[in-house]
C-alpha cells in the first residue's frame, strides 16, 4: 500500500498558509461577495460558495474509502487479534475469544522474538545507519559538482528508488547468484552462495541500495539552505571540511536529520521487499517482522495470532509517526 | 594544484566511482541481457539479438499481466485524484467542524496502516466481502491507502493557490459549478497530474497487495506474475524474465524522466514505488 505515505511536509511546509491570509484581509473581496450559504460556512474563507453541506459532501467520497479500508482494518486488528480465527478447519467457521493468549504465546515465541531482533538489526544498519550516512554523504560531495557527474550519480541512485520492487528484486538475485552471479566474478570468489551464507549482509546491502535516494534528496534541500556567507567564512578563516561541517553545516540540517531518519525507519520497517529476495530464509534467518506475518497469518493461516503481531508493529509504527507529527510541528 | 588538493581530487573521483558501480552494477544486467542471445545471470556482453522478445508472446499471461497492472494503476489513479482533489479542495477553502482533526487524523493513519502491518485484516476484509481475486478489490483497496497522504499534498497545493480567481469569477456571476470546472480545475492542475504520476508509480510497482488479493494468474498484474518466471519449475526463464523486466520498467522511467523534467525532482520528496 502506500509505502510513500508520508507526503513529505518538508517541501511543502512554507507554502502552508499562504493563501490563506495573503488575499482575504487587506481589501476584503471576500466579504464583498457574500450571501447567506457563505456565513453559514464560516464566511469569507468560501469563495466558490459551496456551503458547509456541499463541502461535506465533496470530501465523503474519500472519507468512506478510507474509513472502509484503512480505518476499519486498522481497528478490526484489536478485535482479530484476541481470538483464534484461522482461514481454515473449526476455528475458521466460528472463531472464539482467547483473551490475549495470542500476545502471550507472541512474547514467548522464539520465532517472534528472533524475527523482532531482525528487523531491528535490519532498521538499525539499512536505514538509520546506512541510509542516512550514504545520502548526506552523496549530497554533501555532489552538492557543488555540476554537470554530468552529478546527473548520472543522481539519476541512478534515483533510478534503484523507482523501479517495481519485483524486478530489483531479481536484479539482486542473479547479482548475488552463487555459481554464474556478477558479484562473485568481480570479487574472485567463485561458489559463494551469499543469500545463504550472509542472508542478513545480503538484504541489508540490498536495502541500502534500494532507498538512499530519499536520504539524498531531503539532505541536498536542506544543505541548499545553509547559507554560503557562513561557508566562505569557514573557509577563510582556514577551518578543515570536517570543521566545517561539525559547527557550520550540522546545525543548520540537525532537525532534518531527525525527520528524515524517523520516515525511512517507518518505511524500512515496514518494508516487504527482502521477501522477494529471500522469502525470510534461510531458516528464518531473514525472517522481519513483515515477512514473519505474512508467513504465520497469509500463508500459514493463523489470522489471530498474525493479527496480534500485526497490532504491535502498528503500534510501533504509531510511535515513530507521533514523535515525526511533533517534530514538524515544532519547526512551524 | 597543490599535492594536497590533487591527493583530494583523486579522493573523490574515486569516491563517485565506487558510488557509480555500488548503484549501477545491479541495473546493467536489466539493460544487456534482454539482448542477449544466450542470456545468463551474470552480466555479458550481449550477443545481440531481439529473438528474446519473441518469449513475451509465447507465455500465456505475460501481456496480459501488463494490461492487468494498466487497469489497476488507471483506475486507482482515477479513484485516487477524484476523490482526494474533491475533498482537498473543501478542506481548502470551506472551514467545515473538525477539519484540522481530520487532517491530522489523516497523515497519521497514512503512516501508521501500511500494507503491511494491516495486511491480516485487510486480506479477511477482502475474504468476508468476497473481494479475493477481485481487481475492483485491490484498486479500492489501494485507493484507501494513497488517499490520506494524496488529500493531503493536495491541500498544500491548493492552500498556495491565490483565492483572487475564484472571487473574480464570482463577482462576475459565474456558479459555483462554473467556477469550480473553469478556473479551479485548470490552476490546480498541475497538482492533479503530480497525484496522477504518483499513484501511478506507487500502484505499478506494488506487490504486496495484489499478491495477497489475487490468486488467479489471469488477473494479477506483472509485479506478482513476475514471480512465476523463476519460482516454479527451478530453473528461471531468463529470456522472459529479462526482456519482460525491461517492458515492466519503462512506464516507470518514462513517467520519472517526465516529471524530472517537468518540476525537477523536489516533486514532494515522495514519489515511490
Amino acid at each position: 500500500m502506500a509505502q510513500t505515505t508520508s507526503p513529505a511536509t518538508e517541501a511543502t511546509a512554507p507554502g502552508e498558509g499562504v493563501g490563506a491570509d495573503g488575499i482575504d484581509g487587506p481589501d476584503g473581496t471576500g466579504k464583498g461577495g457574500r450571501t447567506p450559504s457563505d456565513s453559514a460556512s464560516g464566511g469569507e474563507t468560501d469563495v466558490v460558495g459551496l456551503g458547509k453541506w456541499r463541502a461535506s459532501a465533496f470530501v465523503a467520497p474519500a472519507l468512506i474509502l478510507v474509513s472502509i479500508f484503512l480505518v476499519f482494518p486498522a481497528l478490526w486488528t484489536i478485535y482479530i487479534g484476541i481470538t483464534n480465527y484461522r482461514l481454515t478447519g473449526i476455528a475458521a467457521r466460528a472463531p472464539e475469544f482467547v483473551g490475549f493468549d495470542n500476545y502471550v504465546r507472541a512474547v514467548g515465541d522464539a520465532d517472534f522474538l528472533n524475527s523482532l531482533y531482525l528487523t531491528l538489526i535490519f532498521v538499525l544498519f539499512s536505514a538509520v545507519i546506512g541510509q542516512n550516512v550514504l545520502g548526506f554523504g552523496l549530497a554533501w560531495r555532489l552538492q557543488n559538482v555540476q554537470g554530468w557527474v552529478r546527473g548520472l550519480v543522481q539519476s541512478l541512485v534515483l533510478l534503484a528508488w523507482i523501479l517495481p520492487s519485483s524486478i530489483v528484486a531479481f536484479l539482486w538475485i542473479a547479482l548475488l547468484d552463487r555459481d554464474s552471479g556478477t558479484l562473485n566474478a568481480l570479487l574472485g570468489t567463485p561458489g559463494l552462495a551469499w543469500l545463504i551464507e550472509y542472508p542478513m549482509v545480503s538484504i541489508i546491502v540490498f536495502n541500502i541500495w534500494r532507498g538512499t535516494a530519499f536520504s539524498m534528496l531531503l539532505y541536498s534541500a536542506a544543505l541548499a539552505s545553509v547559507p554560503p556567507s557562513q561557508l566562505e567564512t569557514a573557509t577563510l578563516v582556514g577551518a578543515s571540511r570536517w570543521q566545517t561541517l561539525r559547527d557550520i553545516v550540522f546545525p543548520h540540517v540537525r532537525g532534518h536529520v531527525l525527520t528524515n531518519t524517523l520516515l525511512i525507519s517507518l518505511w524500512t520497517f515496514n518494508d516487504f521487499t527482502p521477501f522477494l529476495i529471500t522469502a525470510g530464509g534461510p531458516n528464518d534467518r531473514t525472517e522481519i517482522l513483515p515477512v514473519y506475518i505474512y508467513n504465520t497469518a497469509i500463508s500459514g493461516g493463523q489470522m489471530g495470532y498474525g493479527a496480534a503481531v500485526s497490532l504491535i508493529m502498528l503500534l510501533i509504527n504509531l510511535i515513530i509517526a507521533l514523535f515525526y507529527i511533533r517534530l514538524l510541528r515544532e519547526r512551524k | 594544484m597543490s599535492p594536497r588538493e590533487m591527493v583530494g581530487r583523486i579522493g573523490f573521483y574515486t569516491l563517485v566511482a565506487l558510488a557509480t558501480a555500488f548503484f549501477a552494477l545491479p541495473m546493467l544486467w536489466l539493460v544487456s541481457t534482454p539482448f542477449d542471445a544466450q542470456p545468463g545471470l551474470a552480466l555479458a556482453i550481449p550477443d545481440p539479438t531481439l529473438g528474446n522478445f519473441s518469449e513475451l508472446l509465447d507465455n500465456r499471461y505475460a501481456l496480459g499481466s501488463l494490461l492487468n497492472s494498466i487497469l489497476l494503476a488507471v483506475g486507482t489513479a482515477l479513484l485516487v485524484v477524484a476523490f482526494a482533489a474533491t475533498a482537498a479542495y473543501s478542506l481548502s477553502r470551506v472551514r467545515i467542524p473538525g477539519r484540522d482533526v481530520l487532517l491530522y487524523l489523516l497523515l497519521l493513519l497514512s503512516s501508521i496502516v501500511t500494507g503491511t502491518a494491516a495486511m491480516v485484516p485487510i486480506f479477511l476484509l477482502m475474504f468476508e466481502l468476497g473481494l479475493i481475486d477481485s481487481r475492483v478489490g485491490v484498486v479500492l483497496v489501494l485507493s484507501g491507502g494513497l488517499l490520506p497522504a494524496a488529500i493531503f499534498i493536495l491541500k498544500d497545493f491548493m492552500d498556495s493557490v491565490p483565492k483572487s480567481y475564484e472571487e473574480s469569477a464570482r463577482v462576475f456571476g459565474a456558479s459555483s459549478f462554473q467556477i469550480l470546472k473553469d478556473v479551479v480545475v485548470p490552476v490546480i492542475r498541475p497538482g492533479l497530474s503530480t497525484i496522477s504520476v504518483w499513484t501511478i508509480v506507487n500502484v505499478w510497482g506494488n506487490f504486496l497487495v495484489p499478491f495477497i488479493l489475487l490468486r488467479d494468474a489471469d488477473k494479477q498484474p506483472a509485479a506478482v506474475l513476475m514471480r512465476t518466471f523463476y519460482t516454479e519449475g527451478g530453473s528461471p526463464n531468463l529470456e522472459l524474465i529479462s526482456t519482460f523486466s525491461l517492458l515492466f520498467s519503462v512506464p516507470v522511467i518514462v513517467m520519472y524522466l517526465f516529471v524530472n523534467r517537468k518540476y525537477g525532482f523536489r516533486f514532494y520528496g515522495g514519489i515511490k514505488s
